[in-house]
């Protein structure tokens, strides 16, 4: 069943509005082809009119859309039966919340990995709802030296509402977990793309979010902390997260405007969760586009520019 | 007739975060975990720990610089590097208010203070935090700050230190706050491609993107007695597993414990055993 935000809420009206006219139409066998193209203009000019007026928390909003593709799917979409899972940190256990394996890519072989959330209420506790543990960003550091190994480039799909606070997760290190790749990540001699396709949230994101290109989705967010947490820290209270989400500017344009991502990807005009074919072809095509471009850089000269595109970042006075 | 009404049965923090409070320094010193008082004469001359119950107290950059310096002689880089305001950040106050009360109630500039000095009579960089300075919190200064440091202990050929004491990323910054731990982890990498060692000191606390980054990625991790350190705060990690924590969680002796420490030093000897590993590093 599709879901529907309380500000999609007028168009799901017209939606349903087609639907019964169409119905009418084959029921009576009255035309009714001139009503439904009137309402499908009407749907898609609302679409528009709500889609291009989002607030930031709004745009937070569609991130966490149950109807939104998450990580497999980009993947399958993308390298079909070529790709092939592999599991496990070599350590501690294998982490559900974070996936990735090699797959091809207009015949290339690529690692994909990315935080993978559940699709139900049963799956979303099997991926412990994105929030990998210590071992999860582990297996995803394995993989990536896998990857650097064999001379393979990586791309990485972020979707996160934070690495795990658990008492194992602590027990385990997860802020060496996360330190580590970040470390590592920065000087892999291979290209690295990092794609932001739901929620980036703080140190659980950039734990594999260092990238030659690292790119958000139109409708998603990135920053240190999500607004709700934001608000609470800040304003001690959980109320103000609309506030927090303007403030944090967290949305995809902002973070490019602040050169802290290098690029946007356009989602349909409806957003990615209502048209996953469009996105897959859209997010695919960007990918090979960035790895051709990266491809004919030196690998030494790809890590340097990767290290001071990032010391760039931050403003003093 | 019972004592033990008095007696506090439970360590740690048991406080939600909605029942938070900041509590106003004293004039006097006392002992936070057994209370015995000190005279502010009295108490500088121990390095802040209590000689009864070796409880570290809280001390800024200029008291490590003055342990660990010979001679408590250095010089301090980018000393006046003030934060901007890339955001137009504004929660209950204006950042950019929040930033100047700051300097004006603590005298410092931002959140860490680099300098350049002897160690043994061998040049030694260190980049050390100030709590006071809207919690240790990691933004653009101080990431700047850490890299330029870097640069400069590779310039003259000499170890680096990060004292921390950070309650993580300062959210006023965001996305900006949030990259710093990339930009140093960058720079962490080319100072370990130079062959200088570098040596992290956690101390009470350190949390957040300060531990999700460079605390954690020393030649050595060492850290003070009791700190704590982890990468979620006590109260989340709580409010996550809905049950009270065990006791000693997240401090230095747990971390030690679980691997992710070289060693713990007492601040009386922090001098003399930082002194012996970059002996060793070097000899």
């Amino acid at each position: 069943m599709t879901t529907y935000l309380d500000f999609e809420e007028p168009i799901r009206e017209l939606e349903e509005q087609i639907a019964n006219t169409k119905e009418i139409g084959e029921n009576t066998g009255v035309d009714m082809a001139d009503k439904v193209g009137e309402l499908e203009k009407k749907l898609v000019a609302t679409t528009k009119e709500i889609f291009s007026g989002l607030s930031p928390w709004q745009r937070v909003q569609l991130s966490r859309h149950p109807d939104r593709p998450y990580t497999l799917a980009y993947i399958k979409a993308i390298a079909g039966d070529t790709f092939q899972e592999i599991h496990g940190d070599r350590g501690v256990k294998d982490d559900k919340a974070m996936v990735g394996g090699f797959g091809l890519l207009d015949g290339e072989t690529v690692m994909f990995i990315g935080q993978q959330k559940g699709v139900n209420t049963k799956m979303r506790q099997y991926r412990n709802f994105g929030m990998p543990n210590p071992e999860g960003y582990r297996k995803a550091l394995r993989l990536m030296k896998l990857a650097e190994k064999f001379n393979k480039p990586i791309v990485t799909f972020i979707d996160t509402p934070g690495a795990f606070p658990g008492l194992e997760a602590e027990e385990r290190g997860q802020g060496e977990a996360i330190a580590r790749n970040i470390y590592e990540m920065m000087r892999l001699k291979v290209p690295v793309i990092c794609i932001i396709i739901g929620e980036g949230a703080s140190g659980g994101a950039l734990g594999i979010g260092v990238g030659d290109k690292v790119v958000m989705l139109e409708n998603t967010w990135y920053s240190v902390i999500s607004p709700e947490s934001c608000s609470s820290i800040l304003w001690r209270s959980w109320e103000y997260k609309e506030r927090a989400a303007d403030a944090l500017k967290l949305t995809s344009s902002d973070m490019k405007k602040n050169g802290l991502v290098d690029d946007v990807i356009p989602e349909p005009i409806n957003g990615a969760h209502r048209n996953h074919e469009a996105i897959f072809e859209t997010v695919k095509k960007h990918i090979s586009k960035y790895l051709k471009d990266l491809k004919k850089v030196d690998p030494d000269k790809r890590i340097d520019n990767r290290i001071k595109k990032f010391s760039k970042m931050g403003v003093w006075k | 007739m019972s004592s033990n009404w008095f007696k506090r049965v439970k360590e740690g923090i048991t406080t939600s975060t909605k029942e938070k409070k900041e509590t106003p320094e004293g004039l006097w010193h006392k002992c936070d975990k057994c209370k015995t008082v000190y005279t502010l004469q009295e108490i500088q001359k121990l390095y802040w720990v209590c000689d009864r119950c070796s409880h570290h107290g809280r001390i800024g950059s200029e008291e490590y610089f003055q342990i660990l310096f010979d001679d408590g002689k250095y010089k301090e880089l980018d000393a006046k590097l003030t934060s901007g305001d890339p955001l137009d950040f504004e929660d209950t106050k204006k950042y950019t208010d929040r930033v100047k009360a700051t300097i004006k109630s603590t005298g410092l500039y931002d959140a860490i203070r680099t300098a350049a000095g002897k160690l043994d009579g061998h040049d030694f960089v260190i980049a050390c935090m100030d709590f006071d300075f809207i919690g240790g919190s990691l933004g653009s200064v101080m990431g700047e700050k850490i890299a330029r440091a870097i640069d400069h202990a590779i310039k003259i050929n000499a170890p680096f230190m990060i004292i921390s004491k950070s309650g993580g990323a300062r959210m006023m910054e965001a996305g900006f706050s949030l990259m710093q731990m990339a930009k140093v982890s960058g720079k962490l990498g080319q100072l370990s491609e130079a062959k200088l060692p570098y040596i992290s000191l956690l101390t009470h606390p350190t949390t957040g993107g300060v531990t999700a980054s460079f605390a954690m990625l020393g030649d050595l991790n060492i850290a003070e007695p009791e700190a704590l350190i982890g990468f979620a705060g006590p109260r989340v990690v709580k409010e996550t597993i809905g049950r009270d924590l065990p006791d000693g969680f997240q401090t230095s002796e747990f971390v030690l414990e679980h691997g992710f420490l070289d060693y713990i030093v007492h601040r009386g000897e922090l001098r003399d055993k930082v002194a012996l590993s970059l002996k060793l590093f070097r000899s």
